[in-house]
């Protein structure tokens, strides 16, 4: 080539040459592809209805149940764990600090198998309220909690300490000051991670497959899998995985909303 | 108003503040070095002198927001440096006021004057809003009592905290560089509410840099410089005929910042 060319031009060419490619790959990919096949295998209306309307009525009202709980529970353990980080005793804050570590460090499902497996042996006739509901709620409650407790401590540094100045000086005690002034601006200064919290637990709890739960407590993945087994079609995974999507999308919309709210207060 | 004895045993009791051999250290850092003063009921005081001088930090060991290192500090006789003394109920007979207001953003104007009269005082909550009502007629704002802090001006929330301390029905007032985070023209407003409660003879220890509410509305007016007391006296004399070096220094540069 003798001409050079502008640097306008050899986007634009560059630019060509991505669309180009692009296209090639989606087009081999449609081509090579088995359609009739994918859509008797994934798309299934003939399994989609053995799976209706109890993927909804059982299967995501168990997930919601699930998430609901270990969420109530998490935060319940989780705002004292961040007060206990930020205490002047200093037996609080390694405990709390021992707890976060742990449990940030383990994966969900070793948790799960530790509350499924590991404490029937350690507390022998011991039995959670609850039964599968309540061993689940405890386990998501542990992982939850180490990483609410996290967040709970980042938005009770962010209120300002003149704060904790200010109602102390009214003569409120250190506790009541703590219930009635910190901690309700903290708790609406974490609302937006907590709703990401919320998204990850959401599909944390399809981890309660390890405990060995029985057809009315199954929750959407074990439901899916159960019944893409029995109908040999993965159709039911497909449908689990959309019934995901319906909950964790707009809730991840919601705290991008809250987030952005939240930055144009401040 | 008859001067107590010094010689008298806890000869604390008629002060309103008494102040003994205060030291205060941050780390290595000692910025109070050996404090002793009092401020007698119904007195307004003012106490001026440069940044870092250890007046906020004197102010705060007054309620103690901040613990001596070592010393004692008396408050209408109760010596709140006793580690047996119930903080929090001295602390309910002392009203503070601070640089940046800190009002509690989440609640509204009248709950900032009502929360610790329920919460503290168990007053009940109607008669906590009418006291707090009374209040913030009392600074001018009883118009904005359902607004939030933030929707105010940065005089305006000054005053509410002022209502909020007042509410509590405090022997002692204390304020923090009051009208320092304040827009000029806002601190007006403010001084004309201070200037109503010193006339109403309330016991006032203020930190400022307010020189004309020094000299016009102090008993006294106390110089600070480098952690110590340097001149303690009637405004006439510290502000207007200072016998220090320290003071007509501090003085030339406060009242001809441009030399």
């Amino acid at each position: 080539m003798t001409a050079r060319l502008s640097p306008r031009r050899r986007q634009r060419i560059s630019r060509g040459v991505q669309y180009a490619v692009l296209i090639a790959v989606a087009v081999i990919l449609i081509l090579i592809a088995d359609w009739p096949s994918i859509q008797r295998s994934f798309f299934n209306l003939e399994v989609a209805e053995q799976g209706l309307p109890e993927l909804f009525t059982v299967a995501l009202v168990n997930t919601v149940i699930y998430t609901v709980t270990g969420y109530v529970l998490g935060f319940a353990l989780g705002l004292p764990l961040a007060l206990m980080r930020l205490s002047s005793v200093p037996p609080y804050r390694w405990i709390a600090r021992l707890y976060v570590e742990i449990f940030r460090g383990l994966p969900a499902l070793v948790i799960f198998l530790l509350i499924g497996t590991g404490l029937p042996i350690a507390f022998p006739g011991f039995a959670l309220p609850g039964g599968v509901y309540g061993s689940v709620a405890l386990a998501l409650a542990l992982v939850s909690a180490a990483y609410m407790a996290e967040t709970f401590r980042a938005g009770l540094q962010a209120v300002p300490k003149g704060q904790m100045e200010a109602a102390r000086s009214l003569g409120m005690s250190y506790g009541r000051a703590m219930i009635s002034i910190v901690i309700p601006q903290a708790v609406r200064i974490v609302v937006p991670p907590l709703t990401n919290e919320l998204v990850l637990l959401f599909k944390d709890s399809s981890l309660v497959f390890i405990l060995g739960v029985t057809s009315t407590q199954v929750e959407l993945a074990k439901f899916g899998n159960d019944l893409a087994s029995a109908t040999a079609n993965p159709t039911p995974i497909i449908m689990a995985g959309a019934t995901y999507l319906l909950i964790t999308i707009p809730l991840g919309y919601l705290a991008r909303r809250l987030e952005a709210r939240q930055e144009k207060r401040l | 108003m008859s001067a107590v004895p010094s010689a008298a045993p806890n000869g604390a009791a008629k002060h309103a503040v008494e102040i003994r051999g205060l030291h205060k250290s941050f780390g290595d850092v000692e910025v109070l070095k050996g404090i002793d003063f009092t401020v007698e009921p119904g007195q307004v005081v003012c106490i001026i002198g440069p940044s870092g001088s250890g007046k906020s930090t004197l102010l705060r060991c007054v309620n103690l927001l901040e613990r001596p290192t070592a010393g004692q500090v008396f408050v209408d006789g109760v010596e709140l440096t006793d580690p047996d003394v119930d903080i929090d109920a001295a602390r309910r007979r002392i009203g503070m006021v601070f640089q940046q207001f800190n009002l509690f953003p989440h609640l509204t104007v009248l709950r900032n004057v009502t929360i610790a009269q329920e919460r503290v005082l168990r007053r009940g909550k109607r008669e906590a809003e009418r006291i707090a009502l009374d209040n913030l007629e009392r600074v001018g704002l009883a118009d904005r009592a359902n607004a939030y802090p933030g929707q105010l001006s940065g005089g305006q929330q000054q005053r509410v905290a002022i209502a909020r301390a007042l509410a509590m029905d405090p022997a002692l007032m204390l304020f923090d560089e009051p009208t320092s985070a304040l827009d000029p023209e806002l601190v007006g407003d403010v001084l004309k509410v201070m200037r109503k409660l010193a006339e109403d003879g309330m016991t006032m220890l203020v930190v400022t840099h307010e020189m004309g509410f020094a000299r016009e509305v102090a008993d006294r007016v106390v110089f600070m410089d480098g952690g110590v007391i340097v001149e303690d006296g009637p405004p006439e004399q510290v502000i207007g005929a200072p016998r220090q070096e320290r003071t007509r220094t501090f003085l030339r540069r406060v009242l001809h910042p441009e030399g």
